[in-house]
């Protein structure tokens, strides 16, 4: 790629989300915004090597998106059909998308932004297509980057885009900003979509697979910008708060030969202190806003307890009993159940937290980590803290059968020593 | 990545130690400042005090010596910075030719030092450099 071409990548990044939201406000499509947009990319491939970058790249694109849109307007191929305001006359239609389109061209506003993203991840689209609607849409991501980053054949990265782009045009989702109840559960599946983008990048393990931990940065950018768009949702904050905080351990979750460090072993020096700031910020500007029961909030806060703290002595484990106690309530699951068993083993002593595990499977809420290998192991371990040995053998064993990871079964099988160790000299 | 965006104003090395810009620019700038939030890539940003409030402290013979500032040497100094975290080198380029400054004003981009990025025994010499990082914030 030469220089001008990367420059032109560039102004790509920066420009196509809000492009594209202008022009889908005027054709109310984002499949056929996108598809002007890029139109006016390849415009600019082509003629900006030689013209050089215009003063205003902005609105040098959006131009040429609306002369692409006036010719296959002329060309009969109603690209624009569904714009409800245009009449059947061509020429009056001419007239009004070349107005609108100057209009969205003055100016894009936020709205528009906000309602690129709410389609994007539109609840009638499957997860997969909401994750790539908005790496591609908001983030600016090419189909070959998605799909390095998700580890796909950029074939299939391609048709998942196309489906979503169908998938949304007949369903005639509207471009626009829910309202009122719907406005909250439109913003809970924003929410999940950046957060599972975020964690997908978090769960890369090696230095190889630096486009997956790139969606650490997507995410938190895609987490910066709403937190401008939707000042007044405190969970938006919330997460990206508990982004901030829990990228800010990368550094220190993974050993020199990339095996998985456990937080209480980590090296807090590699921690990333300006961005614990930051996520600290955010997590008061949440809990500010009211939203200290969120989802996002509450485990904002957990993960607080831990950054806040300089050694993993110092750890307030009664307020991360708490705090997963409230988490319980709005949001349960089988990982947060077994999480809080571990934060009462520690907060409570071992025999606390095993009732904590026994309570779980008597409620069934263990279905969800049936073949789950952290399931044997934490229990290994409060089995082993109770000087059980002979049992927490049993318990280590089936957990390093459960896991396919062979770092995971190394570190299990380092367990087992431990374990036969500690028998020894009890 | 992260880029650090270095602002040189005209005549600001010689600008008076209450020197303060107008509000015209200050709302050009904010303008550019929000853009830049809107987009989710500022990290961090400020402006700094003129030269003539400041010090230079030069090293030679083992020995360190003061001078007040304004600096009649020097040229082009800095007057603020932004801190942005983008794709690309392009990127942050891209962003510095968005920003409203007068004739004959510079911005320096640079790329800022990931400590992930040194080989090992450089990494392991600048153990502890984040939590330095922290005191400093906490501090602000």
């Amino acid at each position: 790629m030469t220089d001008i071409h990367r420059t032109i990548e560039a102004v790509w990044k920066i420009e196509s989300t809000r492009l594209i939201a202008g022009i889908a406000r005027v054709t109310r499509d984002i499949g056929i915004a996108e598809e002007l947009a890029q139109d006016a990319l390849v415009t600019a491939l082509e003629r900006w090597p030689e013209e050089g970058i215009p003063e205003n790249p902005a609105a040098w694109l959006m131009t040429a998106a609306k002369r692409r849109a006036l010719d296959s307007l002329r060309r009969g191929h109603m690209l624009v059909q569904k714009h409800e305001e245009i009449t059947r006359e061509l020429e009056t239609q001419q007239q009004r998308l070349g107005e609108a389109m100057n209009q969205a061209l003055d100016q894009v506003i936020d709205d528009d932004v906000l309602r690129l993203i709410f389609t994007a991840c539109h609840p009638v689209l499957t997860v997969e297509g909401r994750i790539a609607l908005t790496l591609r849409l908001i983030c600016g991501l090419t189909t070959a980057e998605i799909a390095r980053a998700f580890l796909v054949p950029e074939k299939t990265l391609g048709q998942r885009i196309f489906r979503a782009k169908k998938t949304l045009a007949e369903a005639h989702v509207p471009f626009e900003t829910p309202r009122g109840v719907e406005l909250r559960k439109r913003v809970e599946s924003v929410l999940s979509v950046v957060y599972l983008i975020f964690n997908e990048g978090y769960t890369a393990t090696t230095g190889g697979e630096w486009m997956r931990a790139a969606l650490c940065d997507e995410a938190l950018r895609l987490g910066r910008m709403f937190v401008q768009l939707l000042p007044d949702e405190p969970e938006v904050y919330g997460l990206l708060a508990l982004m901030e905080l829990q990228a800010s351990r990368t550094a220190a979750r993974r050993g020199r030969n990339g095996e998985a460090v456990l937080l209480r072993d980590q090296d807090r020096s590699l921690w990333n202190f300006a961005q614990i700031e930051r996520g600290m910020a955010a997590l008061s500007h949440a809990q500010k806003l009211g939203g200290g029961a969120g989802k996002y909030t509450l485990q904002a806060a957990i993960a607080a307890c831990h950054t806040r703290v300089r050694t993993a002595e110092e750890t307030d484990w009664e307020r991360i009993v708490l705090l997963y106690d409230a988490l319980m309530q709005i949001s349960p699951s089988p990982i947060v159940a077994l999480n809080r068993a571990v934060a009462v083993g520690i907060a409570q002593g071992p025999a606390a937290g095993l009732d904590a595990l026994d309570a779980m499977d008597r409620l069934g809420t263990d279905s969800g980590l049936a073949g789950y290998h952290l399931l044997p192991c934490v229990r290994g371990d409060l089995l082993m803290k109770m000087g059980r040995f002979t049992e927490a053998r049993e318990e280590i064993q089936r957990a390093i059968t459960m896991t396919q990871n062979l770092r995971e079964q190394e570190l299990l099988t380092e367990r087992l020593k431990q374990i036969e160790k500690a028998a020894l000299s009890a | 990545m992260r880029f650090m965006m270095m602002v040189m104003p005209e005549g600001y090395e010689s600008a008076a130690p209450d020197a303060v810009p107008s509000a015209e620019v200050v709302a050009k700038m904010m303008e550019y400042n929000k853009s830049l939030q809107q987009a989710g890539v500022l990290l961090a940003l400020d402006g700094l005090l003129p030269p003539s409030t400041g010090a230079r402290i030069s090293f030679s013979d083992g020995k360190a010596s003061v001078s007040d500032g304004p600096f009649a040497e020097a040229k082009e100094v800095i007057g603020g910075y932004w801190i942005i975290q983008v794709h690309s080198r392009e990127e942050a380029i891209e962003w510095a030719r968005r920003a409203p400054m007068a004739n004959n004003e510079i911005i320096e981009v640079r790329q800022i030092h990931e400590i992930s990025d040194f080989p090992e025994d450089v990494q392991k010499a600048a153990e502890g450099f984040e939590e330095l990082t922290n005191s400093a914030a906490a501090k602000a």
